[in-house]
């Protein structure tokens, strides 16, 4: 393994430009003459706009101009799309109601975009704001998943708020297998509304060049080319040609920022109508009420079970809440990245999951860290967990029982998934060892002693990453291909510049993709930077989400790699004056079969840069581009296990060790894979313990609308994390990689509960909040007592 | 609009500004010093962390007045030319950063926990971090990278 | 936030007078709740009167046996205090619980008494204390300081220059926060005083209380046990998302508990 090739934990190169305080944030980026947008937003959940006047805003100190929706609507621009279309289970497509920039006639979340307010500075902005009047008349409000269905009607094209009634799966065979089970485990479970809360806030800059009628757009993206396909193609009316889009440095993602928003397109399209730039940047509060959320789902689970305890059926029933509109794949995150993950681990003959997704007036849920598969596995997990309390089994040994086992492989889910490889029972193993499981009944009764409960819980994962191969998802109603791509460039005098369509928000792909192809090439890491989060300088490129970029990006990147060998080749043959099917790579040298005659990757570069002796009918200089569209999903799996204490006169639940196994595949900087692991295990365990969205149902309201009542995890509310890793590789990517971005936020929550569970002996919902664990503990000890 | 003096990262500044202007805005608008960052509107991510007269504060909950005459270190300050401060090194080794947005504060915030406390346990870290919010690392690498720096500090 | 007028007096009587005359003149201490309250264009005073040039209010004295704490004494400060951690080591792990620690670099005992906010922990470590709020014009009783949610007994033209802390024979502080805020969900105060035993409460209900019949129980036993049995009705106390009436009065029981054995 060379110093910093693959497999090495290189420090990262991004982190000093991090650490002096010389990133390049969105809101650190100023254009020349640049004005400021404020939105106004709907203080109310739910209304019809009867009048929006604007003059005295439009009249107030520095104000440039005041738009609302009539004025796009004037222009033309369009509603923000959703990209997949789902067909639900008559054959009908989902139901897409308008979602434009700026609403039109009525608001439907408090948060809604009332009208845009472009000023020399933002407090001006702000200031003017106060001046607009809008007439609300008012409508109830729908916010709870539960009760969406018989709540005031939000759009015109959703009866009953239904979205889509969606299946998957053999329902007769599972309601056969159910009928004649020994046992059927039933549990209702919540799968608990988040806020991401990315903490640079999303911001934009629109700016647009009469001169050559074409725009920049300045984004906190974590997929610029989709971001310019949908303000182009769906909303703006725009040639993808002269919109550029940039997402520079950006502070965090997991998901909120993969979306096209209402306020970088109505930035872009105020560019042009002031003739000026405009930058918008979030305050907290409107990231709280605005940022797409995550999750929301009610779900009924029944698992059956054979006396021996053998998987025999799985039936899902599940609600999700889409929120007021649909934002950019709100659709196929409860349906394609959830229902196809019921299988889990485990070789469960026959699986029904049936969907039904409901417009409320809050703000739009879409894909967040996991997204589908998190909610997936917390019901499965649980469930199994319960099955194994009630058949008086150890859960660890009844997940054995039932796991996929290695020869089973290739894997034929009956939730239309294809695994192909994995060992479970290896990292179930290792987990077992590593929190030392034997040892757990002597640790809870010295626990006790000290009036503390102790729980363990086991969560074995698994997740569909490396999203995704084109044609799949195009049948199921993908309204783009999920292929990626890469250019690899070599500079004459033997630097190399590699562009990528992921985007790095955090993840490091500037160091870890670096060491790919400096091992891939065999030249000095040094020499390869990683250029990304710019559509004028990078080929089309689908971004980053869904733990896909080294499964997918990096695909792209060893295609080009290749294509640059292949090239190498013919000019090294011809410098060493042999046959091209002579010569072979290795470790940055061309060299002569058998002989000790080479040229190195070096020499070949400056070559074709500087042809004066050169092959005929190779063309010169050294620059690849790779597309690489994957052949199925990869299947990253693991066990993670929690060990917590509950103090019962509080309810507070301490974690006091946690061991996360991983099966990523092949790891290309362990470093940055066991940060990726932490940082998802901290947002899982903020899901489980600490984080919930709450809207008033009355009103409508965000409750948790800041820190002040939103409970993000600190660093007092964590441990340290034991982190170990079992690989298996990937059987049809290019590297054998899986992709490791959102493990820990899929398997914590699971853990996590059935830990609490174990420790209280009750069910309890997420998130497992001190007064509700108190009110479990309390109610156990008034039957104890009696 | 009153004229406001202070030294930041040992040099005298002196500029007109709003007295509504908060300190961060005066670093990040008038200065330019983008490295402090605003990430709530609460006072409690810590992003804006910088150390007045040697202290660490929110700068987003102080005006720009009432720095008046301080000595103010951000972010862009703490290294010495080209070479890290200590803390700075730790957070690379260690991989105490990701997406880097939260951690100019939190290198702040940790610089000034060694100056009250140089030998501090794990325990001790996190609950000092109570004021720094990051959403990338599960702050695991974070209380690492403290450790580490104290260590280093401490020789 | 809104524009304003800013002052920085040197002086309690320049302050005083800048006080007057003006349509809503705000002061301002360490800043750490009336700033985050401007910028979310919630006050939007005409003035701001900024106490940190007046030197006079900084720094904790003994005086006459008690310990005087200047109104502009950052928390941190009082953390870190020797004459306080060696005389009333509760008040500085009090101080050292309050908010992060740039809080605790900015906030000052002062701002935090005067503002009564009902999940403050000051408000209890006074009244646990019986503490006396010295002013410009007066000196206050801590029990008859508090009047009520975000309410004292200060008149308009009236700053708190410190406040004086009996030297206790032992007490402790034991707090709940809530997840999110880290404000306390209830803060239970026990001081075993001259005077007798006080038990000041903060964060359950609309302002700081002393819970009567705990202190008559640690008069005759001053023990954990004492206390275990004595519940403070739900129907007074605060009820929010984090935590509801009854476990916030469930939690009362359970803090005194905590502090009372802290005490030993």
């Amino acid at each position: 393994m060379p110093e910093n090739g693959i497999g090495a934990p290189v420090r990262r190169r991004e982190d000093k430009r991090f650490l002096t305080g010389k990133g390049r944030y969105t809101d650190d980026i100023n254009r020349p003459g640049q004005l400021y947008a404020y939105f106004l937003r709907s203080p109310v959940a739910h209304a019809k706009v009867t009048r929006v006047e604007t003059a005295q805003a439009e009249a107030a100190p520095g104000v440039v101009a005041v738009f609302t929706g009539q004025d796009m609507a004037a222009d033309n621009v369009g509603s923000l799309p959703c990209g997949w279309t789902v067909t639900d289970r008559h054959g009908e497509p989902h139901k897409a109601p308008p979602h434009y920039p700026l609403v039109r006639d009525k608001v439907r979340y408090v948060g809604d975009h009332v009208a845009m307010v472009v000023a020399e500075s933002y407090a001006q902005a702000r200031d003017a704001a106060d001046l607009i009047e809008v007439d609300y008349d008012e409508l109830p409000a729908v916010v709870d998943t539960k009760e969406a269905m018989s709540g005031t009607q939000i759009h015109d094209e959703a009866p009953s708020n239904l979205c889509f009634d969606w299946e998957l799966g053999d329902k007769d065979a599972v309601e056969q297998a159910m009928s004649q089970a020994a046992n059927v485990v039933e549990l209702d479970l919540i799968n608990n509304r988040l806020i991401p809360n990315a903490m640079e806030p999303r911001a934009a800059i629109g700016d647009y060049d009469s001169g050559t009628d074409s725009y920049t757009v300045y984004s906190t993206s974590q997929n610029p080319h989709l971001l310019r396909l949908i303000l182009c193609a769906f909303v703006l009316n725009l040639p993808e040609s002269r919109v550029r889009v940039i997402a520079p440095d950006v502070g965090g993602g997991f998901g909120s920022k993969i979306y096209a928003y209402a306020e970088e397109t109505c930035c872009t399209w105020a560019a042009k109508k002031v003739g000026r730039p405009v930058k918008w940047t979030a305050e907290r509060g409107e990231a709280f009420v605005s940022d797409a959320h995550g999750r929301d789902h009610v779900t009924n689970v029944k698992l059956a079970v054979d006396q021996e305890g053998k998987f025999l059926a799985l039936k899902v029933d599940t609600t999700a809440n889409v929120g007021a509109y649909l934002s950019s794949f709100s659709t196929c995150v409860p349906t394609y990245l959830y229902a196809t993950l019921l299988a889990g681990q485990y070789a469960t003959p026959a699986i029904y999951a049936n969907v039904k997704a409901v417009f409320t007036s809050t703000a739009p849920v879409d894909a967040y860290r996991g997204a589908g598969r998190p909610e997936a596995t917390y019901l499965i997990e649980r469930v199994v967990e319960v099955a194994a309390r009630q058949l008086g089994m150890d859960p660890a040994e009844l997940r054995r029982k039932n796991f996929i086992k290695p020869d089973q492989f290739p894997y034929q889910t009956p939730v239309a998934l294809t695994y192909d490889i994995g060992n479970y029972e290896a990292s179930l193993d290792k987990a077992l060892e590593m929190i030392d499981y034997k040892g757990f009944p002597a640790r809870k009764a010295e626990a006790e002693t000290r009036g503390k409960l102790r729980g363990i819980g086991l969560s074995a994962y698994i997740e569909a990453c490396g999203i995704a191969p084109s044609a799949v998802v195009g049948a199921l109603g993908a309204g783009v291909g999920l292929w990626e791509s890469a250019q690899v460039r070599f500079n004459a005098t033997g630097t190399v510049s590699v562009m990528t369509g992921a985007h790095s928000h955090g993840q490091g792909h500037e160091t870890s993709f670096a060491q790919l192809v400096s091992e891939k090439l065999g030249i000095p890491y040094e020499n390869v930077e990683i250029v990304h989060g710019d559509t004028g300088a990078i080929p089309m490129g689908m971004g980053t989400y869904g733990s896909r970029s080294l499964a997918v990006g990096g695909s792209a990147i060893v295609r080009a790699c290749d294509k640059i060998v292949e090239k190498g080749r013919k000019i090294a043959a011809h410098l060493l004056e042999a046959s091209v099917d002579d010569v072979e790579f290795k470790d940055g040298q061309f060299t002569v079969v058998g002989t000790d005659r080479s040229k190195s990757m070096g020499e070949v570069a400056f070559t074709a840069y500087v042809p004066h002796n050169y092959p005929e009918g190779v063309e010169p200089g050294l620059d690849e581009t790779a597309f690489y569209d994957p052949l199925n999903f990869t299947y990253p799996a693991g066990v993670h296990i929690a060990e917590i204490e509950v103090d019962p006169d509080t309810g507070i639940t301490q974690i006091v060790d946690w061991v996360a196994v991983d099966d990523f595949g092949r790891v290309l900087n362990p470093m940055i894979v066991e940060g990726q692991v932490h940082g998802g295990i901290a947002q899982g365990v903020g899901q489980a313990l600490l984080e919930n969205c709450v809207y008033d149902k009355e009103s409508g309201q965000l409750v948790t609308g800041s820190y002040m009542d939103y409970t993000m995890p600190r660093a007092d509310d964590l441990p340290s994390f034991r982190v170990g890793m079992t690989v298996t590789e990937c059987t049809h990517n290019p590297l054998g990689v899986k992709g490791c971005g959102e493990a820990g936020a899929i398997a914590a929550p699971p853990a996590l509960i059935n830990a609490i569970t174990d420790a209280i002996g009750e069910e309890i919902d997420m998130p497992a909040t001190a007064e509700k664990v108190w009110r479990v503990c309390q109610a156990r000890f008034a039957q104890a007592a009696e | 609009m009153p004229s406001l003096s202070m030294t930041i990262n040992g040099k005298q500044v002196t500029k007109d500004v709003d007295p509504n202007t908060l300190l961060v805005q005066f670093l990040r608008e008038n200065l330019s010093l983008t490295g402090t960052h605003v990430g709530c509107d609460t006072s409690q991510c810590g992003a804006c962390v910088v150390h007045v007269n040697g202290k660490s504060v929110k700068s987003c909950t102080m005006l720009a007045v009432q720095a008046e005459g301080s000595d103010v270190t951000t972010i862009e300050g703490l290294a010495q030319g080209d070479e890290l401060h200590p803390m700075q090194a730790a957070f690379r080794e260690h991989h105490g950063l990701q997406c880097g947005f939260c951690t100019p504060g939190m290198v702040m915030s940790a610089v000034d926990l060694l100056q009250n406390n140089p030998d501090p346990s794990e325990t001790e870290i996190r609950e000092w971090l109570e004021g720094n919010i990051c959403r990338c690392t599960g702050y695991h690498n974070i209380v690492k990278a403290i450790q580490a720096a104290a260590s280093e500090m401490r020789r | 936030m809104y524009a304003f007028e800013y002052h920085k007096p040197s002086s309690v009587e320049d302050a005083v007078a800048a006080l007057s005359g003006k349509d809503d003149p705000k002061i301002v201490a360490g800043g750490m709740t009336l700033l985050p309250t401007m910028k979310q264009r919630l006050a939007a005073p005409s003035d701001l009167i900024d106490l940190g040039g007046i030197a006079k209010l900084v720094g904790v004295r003994e005086d006459g046996g008690a310990l005087a704490v200047g109104a502009m004494t950052t928390h941190a400060a009082v953390a870190g205090n020797d004459l306080v951690k060696s005389r009333i080591p509760a008040l500085a792990n009090l101080a050292e619980g309050i908010g992060d620690p740039q809080v605790r670099n900015r906030g000052t005992i002062g701002g935090s008494v005067a503002n009564a906010d009902p999940a403050a922990d000051y408000p209890a470590g006074l009244v646990g204390l019986g503490a006396t709020v010295v002013t410009n014009k007066r000196e206050i009783a801590a029990d008859d300081f508090f009047t009520g949610l975000f309410e004292t007994a200060l008149e308009e033209d009236e700053l708190i220059t410190s406040v004086r802390f009996p030297v206790p024979q032992k007490a402790a502080y034991a707090k709940f926060a809530n997840p999110a805020s880290r404000y306390a969900i209830v803060g239970v105060f026990v001081a075993q005083t001259d005077g007798g035993i006080r038990v000041a409460v903060t964060g359950a209900k609309g302002s700081v209380f002393r819970v009567a019949e705990m202190e008559q129980a640690l008069s005759g036993n001053f023990s954990a046990d004492a206390v275990a049995g004595i519940k403070v009705p739900a129907d007074e106390m605060n009820g929010d998302l984090h935590a509801s009436a009854e476990y916030r009065a469930h939690l009362v029981t359970v803090m005194a508990k905590r502090a009372v054995a802290a005490v030993g």
